[in-house]
């Protein structure tokens, strides 16, 4: 495995937000998938841990003029300048070289999180309790992801086991560069209306990588110039207006100290 | 000037007494043995008499899985009744294999939860042999005790069983930072994620 001469790849998604009906799909299939134990009823920040958040918005407008969308919210694996990484004190968190994965180790944190304060996506999650499952569903824990104590950030990796999943099956086959069928998230598995498309952003021909050139396409506060992974399109301009809302420039005016 | 000398080898006494504890006496008290449910010979399977491979016991799947230490059944393939004469076999065949129960090893080379291993990936792709980690496992008549730690309870070889780190072996080891190693000496990345779930 000599990863010197090995493709570089970067992992994204595109989540077509015409077909994404806010079902919540995506929030279980993560939560089995990756040991975040099940909620219990209008659980909060403090209560409950989701790594994918489906929000809601509308465009504000009284009926019967009134449109609303939901837009799934998991970690944008920003490229550059990962705001993430550069705060954190421990080096709990790199942009992983072979996948463009932004990558948390939470055995590594030490809970300061700082990262949580920097994510200007709000797409990182403390555990303020140690997980409990009820009992009999430890039994459904997923052997690939280690469970998380208390105390520790965590956030969406793009299903990272399922990723090396694909290249011991490839190592297997005896195969250098895994097969990109094989390397499916599980959101992306379970969107009943398979508003998610995901695959390798580096490959020109990769189906996100062909939506992401078909116009109508964006990312969430591209300003920033974070150069996050993970896209957004709607045919609707209300939607790809609504999501550059927030971004406004800074104010050349900044009072500056001293 | 007697009474400075005497501090003096108190002193020495005193340091010489913790190293000898901490060398000798404190890895005792540290480490709990266990034995092995059974005697296995490795060298009786892969020698001259079974002539067996790592592979044909320790076996990937299709997926590139590894199955690590086999199933009753497959012992049962064989010892369906008793084949030799040791009485080891003999509590394999009416305890194990006739029961259909699965035996319950101590896996020396069990990592911690968040680690991530392909054996796979390292076999097949990289064409490591076993023993560069697991050292002269295979050939070996009888099983050592495990050994788990009875503060972390991981088992004593990850940290490894040299306390002293001078001419230990090249799989005595295998930590974070014996894999770290490798993987700079071979141009390997050696990313988080990698080995990390």
């Amino acid at each position: 495995m000599d990863t010197k001469n090995k493709k570089q790849h970067r992992y994204g998604m595109v989540i077509d937000l015409d077909k994404c009906t806010g079902c919540g799909a995506c929030m279980v299939a993560c939560a089995v998938e990756n040991n975040i134990p099940p909620a219990t009823a209008k659980a909060t920040d403090r209560t409950g841990i989701t790594w994918v958040r489906v929000y809601k918005f509308d465009n504000g407008l009284p009926f019967p003029n009134n449109r609303s969308a939901y837009i799934p919210m998991p970690c944008q694996q920003c490229g550059e300048h990962t705001p993430c990484v550069s705060v954190c004190p421990q080096k709990a968190v790199e942009v992983d070289a072979a996948s463009g994965i932004v990558a948390q180790i939470p055995v590594r944190c030490l809970g300061c999180r700082y990262c949580m304060t920097a994510c200007p996506y709000h797409a990182r999650y403390f555990n303020w309790w140690d997980p409990v499952w009820p009992a009999g569903m430890e039994k459904t824990l997923n052997p690939d992801v280690s469970p998380r104590m208390r105390g520790v950030v965590e956030k969406c990796n793009f299903c990272h086991e399922r990723l090396q999943a694909a290249r011991a099956k490839a190592a297997a086959e005896g195969r250098d560069e895994i097969d990109p069928s094989d390397y499916q998230p599980a959101c992306v598995e379970a969107c009943p209306t398979g508003a998610i498309t995901f695959g390798d952003l580096a490959d020109p021909n990769s189906e996100v990588a062909q939506l992401v050139q078909n116009g109508h396409a964006f990312r969430m506060l591209e300003t920033l110039g974070t150069e996050p992974k993970v896209y957004y399109r709607s045919d609707q301009a209300w939607v790809r207006q609504i999501a550059q809302q927030e971004v406004q420039k800074p104010k050349a005016k900044e009072k500056v100290h001293g | 000037m007697v009474v400075k000398n005497r501090g003096r080898l108190i002193f020495l006494a005193g340091v010489l007494v913790m190293l000898v504890v901490g060398w000798f006496g404190f890895p005792r008290m540290l480490y709990q043995k266990t034995n092995q449910p059974i005697q296995f010979s490795h060298r009786v399977h892969t020698g001259d008499k079974a002539g067996l491979t790592c592979e044909d016991c320790h076996s990937f799947q299709a997926d590139g899985r590894f199955n690590g230490i086999p199933s009753i059944s497959k012992c049962g393939g064989c010892h369906v009744g008793l084949l030799g004469n040791s009485p080891d076999e003999k509590v394999l065949v009416e305890k194990y294999v006739a029961t259909n129960t699965e035996i319950p090893w101590l896996v020396y080379s069990r990592q911690p939860e968040n680690a991530y291993f392909s054996h796979v990936q390292h076999v097949r792709l990289a064409k490591i042999q076993c023993e560069r980690c697991h050292g002269p496992h295979g050939a070996g008549d009888t099983l050592r005790p495990y050994e788990s730690d009875r503060l972390t309870s991981y088992s004593r070889d990850i940290w490894g069983h040299s306390l002293s780190r001078i001419h230990s072996e090249v799989w005595d080891g295998k930590k974070m930072d014996n894999c770290a190693s490798c993987h700079e000496q071979r141009g390997v990345s050696n990313s988080c994620l990698l080995c990390h779930k």
